[in-house]
């Protein structure tokens, strides 16, 4: 029963990655606790403010690097310390499963 | 946990009804402040299989008894409108239900992240395909072993292990994410390796390694299911290697037996504080398991608001905090931790659910519950009592079966 085993392999994030969220995974806004909530299979993630709008800007088109330029130019922050935030950021979620790219 | 760097904290809301929600105190409290984050809704009692290891209460809900469509619809929305983030739909086999359509589809229009927990066999494409439509999220199969053989005597239903693999691949054709549940026992737990390579053939996100939890129809088969604890040590070794090498392919969730376990774990992650069970026929218990405690007076939904018996129940108020402890729960540094662990196997094996489970090394039962889990599983397993209603019948007739420990 296990003899052909599918190759899935880890998805290692570069600069170049266009990540996204997959389709089960649900970024929803939850008014009665006033914070934003990722909902997993079996799972709640609780997002901050900075994770969320990382996750807002990951919709399989832009790579790493633009959304770092895009989140450094909103926040006036140095573009290589927010690309090393989110270089983290979202390899920790790929390591969940809860990152595509 | 580790999560992300600091930007997340991960709550787990699991429905085996050990782990309930865990995550760090504070985002736990600070998420179930006003209502819980999971619940767990069992449809219906009836189930195709039957299983030994189940932890359904000994006494099964009649198909008359279960709540109507409008009742079940009507549950979801004011789970939503409470707050509750994630639902359950379980059993029993949630499919026996004809109307899970409609449940489901008033899950999705609360709100709530749903989790189909299916046995499978029953289930056929297109009503997966319905159900996908209306808005399921996830998809939970459980697999009895990876040997079909086997996995067929343990669930006593021929021709299982096809029907669920089919199943698994219509899932993730669907684009649902999948999780593989693989209870454990002393029966399959050789095959804990081979189930990690099953999960990954078939495109799993999750694996749960649930070693079984005595229970209901667990706690009358023990003795068929209890490992010992070298197979235990073994296998939670494995899962831990296993874990790394699959990072970011496959999740293993593991639920450890606490027969051998030195601190008790925080079961529900703590009574009335993030988790909510549903019986067919409408009761709200803090755990699926709470029923087995004599005097606790459960609420019906047919009869008060979801919010108001989280909040204002007896039931949810009996072991809420640490007020109800007594030592060595109440003057111990982990009270706010682990809880005091399970109400109900403090009362299954101490006949009193304010003592500290036994499961934790301080409790004066500790001892001996070890020695009965190690000699029990010295012993070659007798046959199991499968979980059907002839059997049912005769496991509540008066009489209780197993006397209480006598403590030392």
């Amino acid at each position: 029963m296990t003899d052909e085993i599918k190759s899935a392999e880890r998805l290692v994030v570069d600069r170049q990655t266009k990540p996204h969220l997959p389709t089960y995974l649900k970024l929803r806004n939850d008014p009665g606790r006033g914070r934003w909530v990722l909902l997993a299979p079996e799972r709640v993630l609780t997002p901050d403010q900075t994770a969320v709008a990382v996750l807002k800007l990951c919709d399989g088109q832009r790579t790493v690097e633009e959304i770092a330029e895009t989140l450094a130019e909103e926040y006036s922050a140095p573009v290589e310390t927010i690309t090393t935030d989110v270089l983290d950021l979202l390899q920790g979620l790929a390591d969940k499963g809860y990152i595509k790219g | 946990m580790d999560n992300g760097k600091g930007h997340f904290e991960t709550l787990i809301v699991d429905d085996e009804p050990t782990e309930g929600v865990v995550g760090s105190a504070s985002s736990t409290e600070a998420l179930c402040a006003l209502a819980p984050i999971g619940m767990l809704t069992e449809l219906t009692h009836r189930c195709p299989l039957q299983c030994s290891y189940c932890s359904n209460p000994l006494e099964l809900e009649r198909v008359n008894k279960e709540l109507s469509t409008e009742m079940w619809c009507s549950v979801m929305s004011q789970a939503g409108e409470m707050g509750i983030l994630q639902v359950h739909l379980s059993g029993g086999e949630p499919t026996a239900r004809k109307d899970l359509e409609e449940i489901v589809s008033a899950a999705s229009k609360a709100g709530l992240y749903s989790n189909l927990i299916t046995a499978a066999v029953t289930l056929n494409r297109a009503r997966l395909e319905d159900l996908a439509k209306r808005g399921l999220d996830h998809v939970q199969i459980s697999f009895q072993d990876v040997d079909a053989e086997n996995a067929e005597r343990i669930g006593a239903y021929p021709g299982a292990t096809q029907k669920k693999l089919d199943v698994a691949k219509w899932v993730t054709e669907l684009g649902l994410p999948l999780t593989i549940n693989a209870p454990i026992h002393r029966q399959n737990i050789h095959n804990v390796g081979r189930y990690i390579d099953l999960a990954v053939k078939l495109g799993a996100q999750r694996l749960e390694i649930a070693h079984v939890q005595y229970y209901g129809w667990a706690f009358l088969n023990r003795a068929a299911l209890i490992p010992t604890y070298d197979e235990t040590l073994a296998s939670i070794e494995l899962v831990e290697r296993e874990r790394e090498r699959l990072k970011g392919v496959l999740t293993i969730d593991m639920v450890v037996p606490d027969y051998y376990a030195k601190r008790p774990k925080p079961c529900m992650g703590g009574w009335g504080k993030g988790f909510m069970n549903i019986t067919p026929a409408g009761k709200v218990l803090p755990c699926h398991a709470a029923e087995t405690i004599p005097g606790l007076e459960f609420d019906n939904v047919q009869e008060r608001k979801l919010l108001d018996i989280w909040l204002n129940g007896k039931a949810f108020n009996a072991f809420r905090g640490t007020d109800w402890m007594k030592e060595p729960c109440r003057s111990c540094a982990f009270k706010d931790i682990d809880f005091g662990g399970c109400r109900c196997q403090a009362m299954a094996i101490t006949a009193d659910p304010r003592n500290t489970d036994p499961a934790c090394a301080l409790s004066p039962y500790h001892g001996e519950m070890v020695a009965l889990a190690r000699a029990e599983a010295a012993r070659p397993a007798p046959a199991f009592i499968y979980r059907n209603p002839r059997n049912a019948a005769q496991a509540t007739k008066p009489a209780e079966r197993e006397p209480a420990l006598a403590g030392s």
